[in-house]
């Protein structure tokens, strides 16, 4: 099944075509609209007029993350704000979130695109969807829950956090499919194994995404719970899930290119690199009307094929993920720099910043340990002064992070200091 | 009066205590109590010694994160009910007890006791007013 047989089989030549009017029009849009397109443009020299078509894609100027933060909040929404009627914010490198605002089109075409998504699952209007990611300012909850309506499946709002109830609704509900990460759906495999409720639940299709994901782990899910697992990416920057997934074919993740242009650079020299190669992955929107993103980096490791999928889909590729031109961890779905905790460390009155993040997956959940030197100034002889600073640590990195983590103190100079760029995260998980 | 304790942060490992210990006595400290708190992560070692200020420092050099605090040292009869009868003083006056250990049993009747409570300065005048005695490290080491 095929959500928008015109726009998912349609010809290269079509296709490029539509990109390219749509391409030019979004220039001319964020020239016009938004001041810190117009500055790095003007500074460049680059008018509107000599982007023609995706072939002058490559002499844009790139979109990073910094320049999301430096115009915080709102900076680089392309429309008045009163025509935004939804934002989204995901972790910025510091304590400033990435805040992003939709339309009412851009929550329209987000639906679209996740129904495409869910369609690729073999997920129908039939279906008895569990939306289970979290709910609130992270893209994963909402956005998936607007794509399951839009079709018109059965939306259970889920959320996460409360294991036992959900699987009692997917007994009692009949749920036949579920979005949520894949380290979520094996923890949820493993709790239903455990209580011999495998053989009550009626569970065939399963999108999964916010966090990267190996080809066993699938295996293991689908060979499990004897559903069909499908990888979906997004981004909340360029919108949220649904902007690529893969099909029944699991032969890399189809993109919705007639509004995500992707291209592939090599992260040191920045110029795209040859069909079929690493690199990372960049995409400039075409439809977005809230914000648009002129080839914003994404940082995720990829590569990209343009051959004809067997399920006949036109739509290019992206492969699995290698992993991230930068430093950031996603961690149980959550975007996390290392940045962000050490600002958070810092925050806590005597902390020195020698920490060590420690990631591992403990029964196919991701476990976060932050590892803190006591230091003189805060060494209590109490236990409660030591237990009473391990709390406060905790929440300063909750509020900063909006995970939990597990603060373990240590002995000052035992996390190995490093002579050139300190060693900070050690992520014990195997995912690429 | 107040005697100095020695408090020290260890790592639940193997030999870190014996690593602390060996510190003590590279630098001629002698070591007259100790009582050790542990959690399942780390442990809180706190040592009434000949000479904390040295002890410390030399815990120090040698990496460890050590402080001095200060403590009452009560001398009380060994006999029934000694301890009760000036913690009774303390609990009436709203003084909360963190820590407590013992520190040596002297062969003339007297037993001596540690102790770490919420107000230091108020604790150690009432229990002074109620008739304890208090030892200072100098006292300590002559026990």
């Amino acid at each position: 099944m095929i959500w928008n047989e015109k726009m998912e089989t349609m010809s290269r030549e079509e296709l490029t075509k539509l990109q390219s009017e749509r391409l030019v029009a979004t220039v001319k849009r964020v020239y016009n609209n938004v001041p810190a397109y117009r500055a790095k443009m003007d500074a460049i020299g680059l008018k509107p007029e000599d982007i023609h078509g995706i072939e002058d894609l490559k002499k844009l100027p790139f979109t990073t993350k910094a320049d999301l933060r430096d115009n915080y909040p709102f900076g680089l929404f392309a429309v008045p704000q009163d025509e935004i009627v939804r934002v989204h914010a995901s972790s910025g490198t510091t304590g400033k979130p990435t805040v992003v605002g939709y339309t009412e089109n851009d929550i329209k075409m987000w639906s679209e695109c996740v129904a495409r998504c869910m369609t690729m699952a073999g997920i129908t209007k039939k279906d008895i969807v569990q939306v289970a990611y979290g709910y609130g300012l992270f893209t994963g909850g909402l956005g998936a829950h607007y794509g399951a309506e839009y079709m018109g499946a059965v939306t259970v709002p889920m959320g996460t956090g409360n294991t036992a109830k959900l699987i009692t609704l997917m007994k009692d509900f009949g749920a036949t499919a579920i979005a949520c990460t894949p380290s979520y759906l094996l923890h949820i495999a493993e709790v239903l194994k455990e209580n011999g409720d495998l053989d009550k639940i009626k569970l065939r299709a399963a999108v999964c995404g916010a966090e990267p994901w190996t080809e066993e782990m699938r295996k293991q899910i689908e060979a499990t719970l004897g559903i069909d697992a499908h990888d979906i990416y997004g981004l909340s920057e360029v919108m949220g899930p649904g902007v690529a997934c893969d099909c029944e074919y699991h032969k890399g993740l189809h993109v919705c290119e007639d509004h995500f242009i992707p291209e592939i650079i090599s992260p040191t020299t920045l110029e795209p690199v040859p069909e079929g190669e690493t690199g990372e992955l960049v995409f400039t929107t075409i439809t977005k009307e809230g914000l648009p993103l002129i080839r914003y980096r994404t940082r995720d490791l990829t590569s990209i094929s343009y051959d004809k999928c067997e399920c006949g889909r036109t739509t290019c590729r992206i492969s699995r993920f290698k992993g991230r031109s930068d430093d950031m961890l996603i961690i149980r779905g959550v975007n996390v720099f290392p940045s962000q905790v050490e600002e958070a460390l810092l925050q806590v009155d005597g902390v020195n910043p020698h920490y060590l993040i420690v990631v591992d997956r403990v029964n196919n959940l991701d476990t976060m340990e932050i590892m803190v030197e006591v230091e003189e100034k805060f060494f209590s002889d109490e236990i409660k002064g030591l237990e009473a600073l391990s709390k406060k640590i905790a929440k300063a990195v909750q509020q900063m992070i909006g995970l939990n983590a597990k603060i373990k103190l240590v002995e000052p100079r035992t996390i190995e200091r490093s002579m050139g760029k300190a060693v900070r995260v050690q992520d014990k998980r195997k995912l690429v | 009066m107040q005697a100095k304790q020695l408090s020290v942060f260890i790592e639940n490992r193997e030999g870190r205590l014996d690593e602390v210990l060996a510190v003590i006595k590279g630098a001629g400290v002698n070591i007259l109590s100790l009582s050790l708190a542990d959690t399942s992560e780390y442990g809180l070692l706190r040592l009434i010694v000949s000479d904390p200020v040295a002890a410390d420092k030399a815990l120090k050099e040698n990496g460890f994160s050590s402080m001095l605090t200060g403590v009452l040292v009560v001398r009380l009869d060994n006999k029934v009910g000694s301890l009760q009868d000036f913690l009774c003083v303390l609990a009436k006056e709203n003084i909360n007890l963190e820590y407590m250990y013992g520190l040596t049993i002297e062969n003339g009747g007297k037993a001596s006791l540690v102790i770490k409570a919420s107000n230091l300065d108020k604790a150690a005048n009432i229990l002074t007013a109620a008739g304890a005695e208090l030892l200072s490290n100098e006292d300590i080491s002559k026990l």
